[in-house]
């Protein structure tokens, strides 16, 4: 299921341009230990896009993301945010700056969720007015209802609203930056699936510049605009698009680690109607809508023993897809 | 102020080495008292705390019976028990034993209450009768913090015994309340003596405590500390 | 020693001239010169001792929280002093500080500093370690969290520890009546060198009524303070 479902446009004015980042030989070493906990690592995230670090535990992805936010300090290299370096800021005012998401969410327990949210705003000096409205934007644009649960507190809501409070949270003042650390982590995989579309959903609103840390590939292949693959040791193993990922894995541990169904994998990162169809003039098969990726449309065939299915777009106009066209596609 | 003060504490030092069979008596009087006190305290309270905490029933009253004797003021169980008992002996055994029981029943309930339920569980599938249980496992585990509860009583014991002087108990507390026949060098060095017991008896039991915990169970138990659970 | 009303047997009533346990009439007369004072006086004592006792704890604590070192020297400074008797301490004092209410103040100050120090250290440690990074990733400094953060998720434990800290205090005030002739404790110490009942029941009967006045009044508090510890948990 890699569905996005488009929702009708919030009005959450964020104002401020997205920014890119820089990894520019970032090392962290840590004394007595014989290797470093990231390598030399290099690369640039453009602006507005979402970077999924994946890589096996200890292969230093939260370390590295932590170099933004200098949760971690870097020991050499430098890691730029909109041009700066970020050891050019006070740490305090870096990170009020960056919106931080963790797995277990740390919802400060004595206050409710509109002053969990309005934490940063406050420390900035928002007004009362424009922190109130603020909430308000966030609430709706996590989907949960400020009338509802601006005064309730983090033990009377489940694990998905939590999250999505902490989401609201980290939104507050409008940063151009996130990091988020396995956000979805602890969920149950019903409420994660709908997380992961709810930010996608999100990030198409607000654009921001996201680092998102996970070891599910799937998760990053979903989310990624690019995925940074590291290894053990803190070393870039690979870093481009989901689609080059899976169709050229830089080596074997790439490939070992996307896993060997990489071939099916790819055909969920493209949907129906995004391809040239035959019309189905008539054929008989299976009925899928447009937004159905070419993997479950396999899926379906294989289910349902036929080598057709029929694709309905959003306005009605019906296409076919068969087992050859599908075989031509793949390569 | 302060010298005048150091002067006396050098005098109670001096009464301490001139009345030593004195202090040694009455010393050993408040020994007896105490031990008494906490024998009889332990006698009632352990099989009761125990029982209800296998049972895990009555434990509104079990944890609040420790609040309870906390708040009673010595200086009043020892006045009241007075009024029906009169002056003697019975008396102060009577108010010691009522202040002594509580930290012993709660904490007892509280230990086997608390013991980690699979670890009975286990037990009881491996064939154990209820009673082998209470004594094989629960009891072990719940060692700890019983002897916690005891060290409490112990304490509170020896400081209430103190009071009890009034009320014809003897001891320590005999010299403490008497001002005109000893001085203030001479309620000083009772009160040294005394303080150095209680200190005594809490480091004692501390040991012991030390002593019955289960080298699998890793507490920290300081020699020093008395337990003061909090209660929320 | 305080005075109790000595029985005069000519006018008494006929309770108070056999020694019942609890003459109505001899309280209702007595309130105003001797039971209300003496509570009076109580409550003082204790207020005092708390206050003063919270505030040491509290600077205590929040060392400690920042610097372990400092954690088990005043554990054990004050355990010590927990466990000598209270009459003994009292009378440790006195050739230092006379027979005043600073010695039996000094006194119940010590009792109180470490189930206090015990309580809002435990307060301070038990905030989730989710919480504090959370925190710190969002940019508030250290004192930030503290205030914000630390402290009000320390405030149930620290009132648990107020809570024993007021009933043991009460409690051990009416000791105090050995040193110095307040609170409850004098009418009971004078009217035991008498053998009047009634004077002792109705004074120990209000130490005992003022500790579960005063227990109830801080649970009360903390339920006002700390409206999100009694939210009712989601599924």
């Amino acid at each position: 299921m890699g569905t996005v479902r488009p929702r009708t446009l919030c009005a959450v004015r964020d104002r401020r341009q997205a920014v890119e980042i820089v990894f520019d030989h970032a090392t962290k070493r840590y004394p007595g230990r014989a290797s470093p906990a990231v390598d030399d690592l290099t690369m640039t995230i453009p602006a507005g896009e979402v970077c999924c670090l994946v890589g096996p535990s200890g292969g230093g992805k939260t370390t590295a993301m932590k170099l933004v936010n200098r949760l971690v300090e870097l020991t050499s290299g430098d890691v730029r945010v909109d041009g700066r370096s970020v050891t050019s800021l006070d740490e305090t005012t870096l990170r009020r700056g960056i919106g931080y998401v963790i797995q277990q969410v740390g919802l400060f327990p004595h206050m409710t969720v509109a002053e969990n949210v309005a934490t940063v705003p406050r420390l900035l000096g928002w007004s009362k007015q424009a922190t109130r409205q603020r909430i308000d934007e966030l609430l709706d644009l996590v989907d949960l209802p400020a009338r509802d649960y601006r005064s309730r507190y983090a033990s009377q809501l489940s694990g998905g609203e939590r999250q999505r409070v902490g989401l609201a949270r980290a939104l507050a003042a409008d940063p151009p930056v996130m990091l988020m650390d396995e956000p979805f982590g602890a969920l149950d995989p019903i409420t994660r699936t709908r997380l992961q579309n709810e930010l996608l959903r999100i990030q198409q609103q607000v654009r921001k510049t996201i680092i998102f840390v996970t070891h599910d590939i799937d998760e990053a292949i979903l989310i990624g605009d690019q995925i940074a693959i590291l290894r053990e040791g803190g070393v870039l193993a690979q870093y481009d698009t989901p689609d080059q990922v899976l169709a050229e894995p830089a080596d074997d541990f790439v490939a070992r680690f996307v896993g060997t169904d990489r071939g099916l994998k790819r055909l969920s990162l493209t949907q129906l109607d995004e391809l040239q169809l035959e019309p189905a003039n008539g054929a008989a098969g299976p009925v899928l809508d447009g937004h159905t990726t070419l993997r479950d449309a396999l899926s379906t065939m294989l289910n349902e023993g036929t080598r057709t299915v029929v694709v309905e777009g959003d306005d009605g106009t019906r296409q076919m897809l068969t087992l050859d066209r599908l075989t031509e596609l793949l390569k | 102020m302060i010298l005048a003060g150091l002067d006396v504490f050098a005098n109670s030092l001096d009464f301490i080495v001139d009345r030593r069979e004195l202090l040694l008596e009455k010393t050993w009087e408040h020994v007896e008292l105490s031990i008494a006190a906490l024998l009889l305290s332990i006698l009632i309270a352990v099989p009761i705390g125990v029982v209800l905490g296998h049972l895990h029933r009555g434990s509104f009253l079990a944890v609040n019976l420790a609040n309870i004797g906390r708040a009673l003021p010595t200086l009043v169980v020892i006045a009241v028990g007075f009024t029906i008992f009169g002056i003697g002996y019975t008396n102060v055994i009577v108010a010691l034993v009522i202040l002594g029981v509580p930290p012993i029943l709660t904490n007892a309930y509280v230990a086997v209450d608390e013991v980690d339920r699979d670890a009975v569980e286990a037990a009881r599938g491996m064939g154990m009768t209820p009673l082998q249980v209470l004594l094989r496992v629960e009891v072990p585990l719940a060692l700890p913090l019983l002897f916690a509860g005891i060290r409490t009583a112990a304490v509170f014991i020896v400081a209430t015994a103190t009071i009890a002087a009034i009320a014809g108990g003897g001891g320590l507390g005999d010299i403490l309340v008497n001002q005109a026949a000893y001085r203030v060098e001479g309620l000083v060095a009772a009160a040294l003596c005394v303080s150095a017991l209680a200190l005594a008896a809490d480091g004692l039991l501390g040991l012991v405590q030390r002593w019955v915990t289960p080298a699998g169970l890793k507490q920290q138990i300081s020699t020093f500390e008395p337990d003061v659970r909090p209660v929320v | 020693m305080a005075e109790p009303v000595i029985p005069d047997f000519g006018e008494a009533s006929d309770c108070v001239a056999e020694n019942r346990f609890f003459c109505t009439d001899w309280v209702r007369e007595n309130w105003d010169p001797v039971l209300q004072p003496a509570l009076v006086q109580h409550i003082y004592l204790t207020a005092i001792a708390v206050g003063v006792g919270f505030v040491i704890s509290l600077g205590a604590a929040l060392l400690a929280h920042r610097l372990r070192y400092v954690e088990r020297p005043v554990a054990i400074v004050a355990a010590v002093i927990y466990t000598i008797p209270s009459l003994a301490l009292f009378q440790l004092l006195v050739p230092v500080t006379g027979l005043t209410v600073t010695t039996v103040e000094i006194a119940l100050v010590g009792y109180t500093v470490l189930i206090l120090f015990r309580n809002t250290l435990a307060g301070l440690r038990s905030v989730p370690a989710e919480v504090l990074e959370a925190a710190r990733g969002m940019g508030l400094t250290r004192n930030q969290t503290l205030l914000r953060v630390e402290l009000p998720l320390a405030v149930p434990a620290i009132i648990a520890g107020l809570r024993i800290a007021v009933v043991s205090t009460i409690a051990l005030a009416t000791v105090a009546a050995f040193v110095v002739s307040k609170g409850l404790g004098g009418p009971i110490l004078g009217a035991l060198r008498l053998d009047f009942r009634t004077e002792i029941i109705a004074a120990g009967a209000l130490a005992v009524g003022l500790a579960i006045v005063a227990d109830g009044l801080l649970v009360l508090l903390q339920r006002a303070v700390t409206p999100w510890a009694t939210a009712r948990t989601a599924t």
